[in-house]
């Protein structure tokens, strides 16, 4: 099976193609550029080193968030349209479990990989390995880095952080509850090697039209506007014209 | 090579999701359009996030309705276009980024469209262009006015320093109670009422082809909260009348300035505020009676939106003189043409 896989969920862009759980070619930037100009090029680029043409394609796996609204919208745009127009299968994976990947499957420590959500917050799941297999203990979420640490601060095991700690993150607290550890930056750095294992055996979406990104927020306007008019419940405001 | 010259096009700059099939730069075989406008009015006006989140939920849907109405598969195709600016920047993301997947899955070269000239091209589906050819653009985002001395350039001669004109539709629609997009509403209510305000006609007798709208909108918004504070209701019709007569009279007597200035051979009328049937009828007054020798053409009603058939229109052109986009195009959501020399 030959897989390709996207990452654009924050700062690093990365891409790999995966033939039969072979890493074939893999490109990493973490230059915080322009994920819409370099993605293209960069599959377009991998393809052609591993001799592909895009009919070859039999599946793409995506990090389908949370993160960047912007980051995870090139990346599910690309791998929606890709696997309708090549008519292939597409697997959804959490930006976060691909994250929790880089911990080796021997340790059981509760895994909690996070990315800065500004003003103060984060979002953040809890994994962990059992049997070789990655369980997802706590689902994504968006949540005040303070909560999230008062929360791991109660577990009664060792908790491991993944994920870059920004200035903006880090001036939220003072010490780390004594449980709880911060893994070298390096573990932060989404592998779509990862991410391809990961989606390789995993059902693909039934449709891919209604296949979007998980935003695990819904936007400010509709907040605002969802307190003011309690029980509208219209699902679909878009139509065809 | 392909037979047939079929280009799939893409738009999805603002509010409006499309996709659309064009044979030969002017046959419409299918145009896609879905619209959020019911979402947005519940914010009274666009919200940028909101849009892009919307175009994601609809992409694919309108990349397959378009090629299943026109009755052709990816084979047939001869190039994709799409839409790279002016716009939201991350409305035009999802339309760049599917536009270039597409392309880049079929080996089809792609071609960038600039927006405007994609509403310009909405008249192709009218009648062949003669050049020089003079256009007035109003739409909800720009005004403005492009001399054109052959295809395929572009120079702008005239612009708003402020508020598009639909920007002012949209706002002194707000006062009077009136949703996004207000255009449609203020036009019917204008053909019911009287120009009993008179409110100012920016720039009107200034020796350049720029507009303003911003003194407009706020001399219109005084007039009707003065009134509200004596207690008074104004008419609604008569105010809508003569906002729009104000707008008409100096979008009419700039583009006929231009006309003077720019010997041409066509007018083209194209955007969203084409639409307006007060500004429609005031240039076909116009032009028979100051330039009768210059053609006129006006974009058809259903296509004076956002559509991508007029963006497939002006791509089939765009491919004819070269244009190709690399894989790292990007959306450039302040896109403009040129400001001609002076």
């Amino acid at each position: 099976m030959k897989v390709l896989a996207i990452d654009t969920s924050n700062h690093p862009m990365s891409v790999a193609l995966v033939e039969d759980e072979q890493l074939l070619a893999t490109t990493t930037l973490n230059m915080v550029r322009n994920h819409s100009i370099y993605l293209m090029p960069t599959i377009d680029n991998l393809f052609k080193l591993v001799q592909w043409t895009p009919a070859d394609l039999d599946r793409v796996v995506v990090a389908q968030g949370p993160g960047s609204y912007t980051g995870i919208r090139i990346a599910a745009t690309t791998a929606k349209t890709l696997a309708d127009t090549l008519k292939v299968a597409l697997v959804g994976v959490s930006s976060l479990e691909v994250v929790a990947r880089n911990v080796l499957p021997t340790s059981d420590q509760v895994i909690v990989p996070f990315f800065d959500a500004r003003r103060g917050n984060v979002f953040a799941g809890a994994y962990q390995w059992q049997d070789s297999r990655l369980v997802n203990l706590i689902e994504d979420q968006h949540l005040a880095m303070t909560t999230l640490l008062d929360q791991l601060g109660r577990v009664d095991r060792p908790v491991i952080l993944l994920g870059h700690l920004t200035k903006r993150i880090q001036d939220q607290f003072d010490d780390l509850p004594a449980n709880v550890s911060l893994a070298p930056r390096a573990y932060g750095i989404p592998s779509t090697y990862q991410l391809a294992l990961a989606g390789e055996d995993r059902p693909a979406v039934q449709a891919i039209d209604p296949f979007v990104p998980h935003y695990l927020r819904i936007t400010e306007a509709e907040a605002n506007w969802q307190k003011l008019h309690p029980g509208e419940n219209r699902q679909n405001y878009v139509r065809e014209v | 090579m392909a037979e047939r010259n079929l280009i799939l096009a893409f738009e999805t700059s603002c509010d409006e999701t499309s996709v659309a099939v064009i044979e030969d730069g002017t046959k419409i075989l299918s145009n896609i359009v879905a619209t959020q406008i019911d979402s947005h009015q519940r914010f009274g006006g666009v919200v940028p996030e909101v849009a892009s989140r919307h175009h994601i939920e609809w992409i694919t849907r309108c990349i397959d309705q378009a090629l299943t109405e026109a009755g052709v598969d990816y084979p047939d195709l001869m190039a994709v276009a799409v839409t790279y600016g002016p716009g939201l920047v991350g409305s035009l993301l999802v339309g760049v980024t599917a536009a270039k997947v597409v392309a880049w899955a079929h080996h089809l070269p792609l071609i960038p469209v600039n927006h405007m000239a994609g509403h310009l091209y909405a008249a192709r589906f009218v009648g062949e262009f003669k050049y020089p050819q003079m256009a007035l653009l109003v739409s909800g985002g720009h005004t403005e006015l492009v001399y054109m001395p052959k295809e395929h350039e572009y120079e702008i001669v005239g612009e708003t320093r402020d508020d598009a004109a639909g920007e002012a539709y949209d706002k002194i629609g707000r006062v009077l109670g009136v949703n996004y997009p207000a255009g449609k509403t203020i036009d019917e209510w204008a053909a019911q009422g009287q120009d009993a305000f008179h409110f100012p006609r920016a720039m009107e007798k200034e020796d350049n082809l720029d507009f303003s709208f911003s003194g407009l909108k706020s001399a219109f918004i005084n007039t009707v909260h003065n009134a509200d504070q004596r207690g008074e209701e104004l008419n609604k019709y008569d105010l809508a009348a003569s906002f729009q007569q104000s707008v008409v009279d100096v979008l009419a007597e700039k583009t006929m300035r231009a006309l003077d200035q720019y010997p041409v051979k066509q007018l083209i009328l194209a955007g969203g505020v084409a639409a307006n049937h007060g500004l429609r009828d005031r240039l076909d007054h116009d032009m028979a009676k100051y330039h009768s020798n210059v053609t006129m053409l006006q974009a058809p009603l259903k296509l004076c939106g956002d559509n991508a058939a007029m963006i497939g229109a002006a791509a089939a052109v765009d491919y004819r003189h070269g244009d190709r986009a690399a894989w790292d195009l990007n959306a450039v959501p302040g896109l403009m043409f040129d400001r001609a020399k002076e």
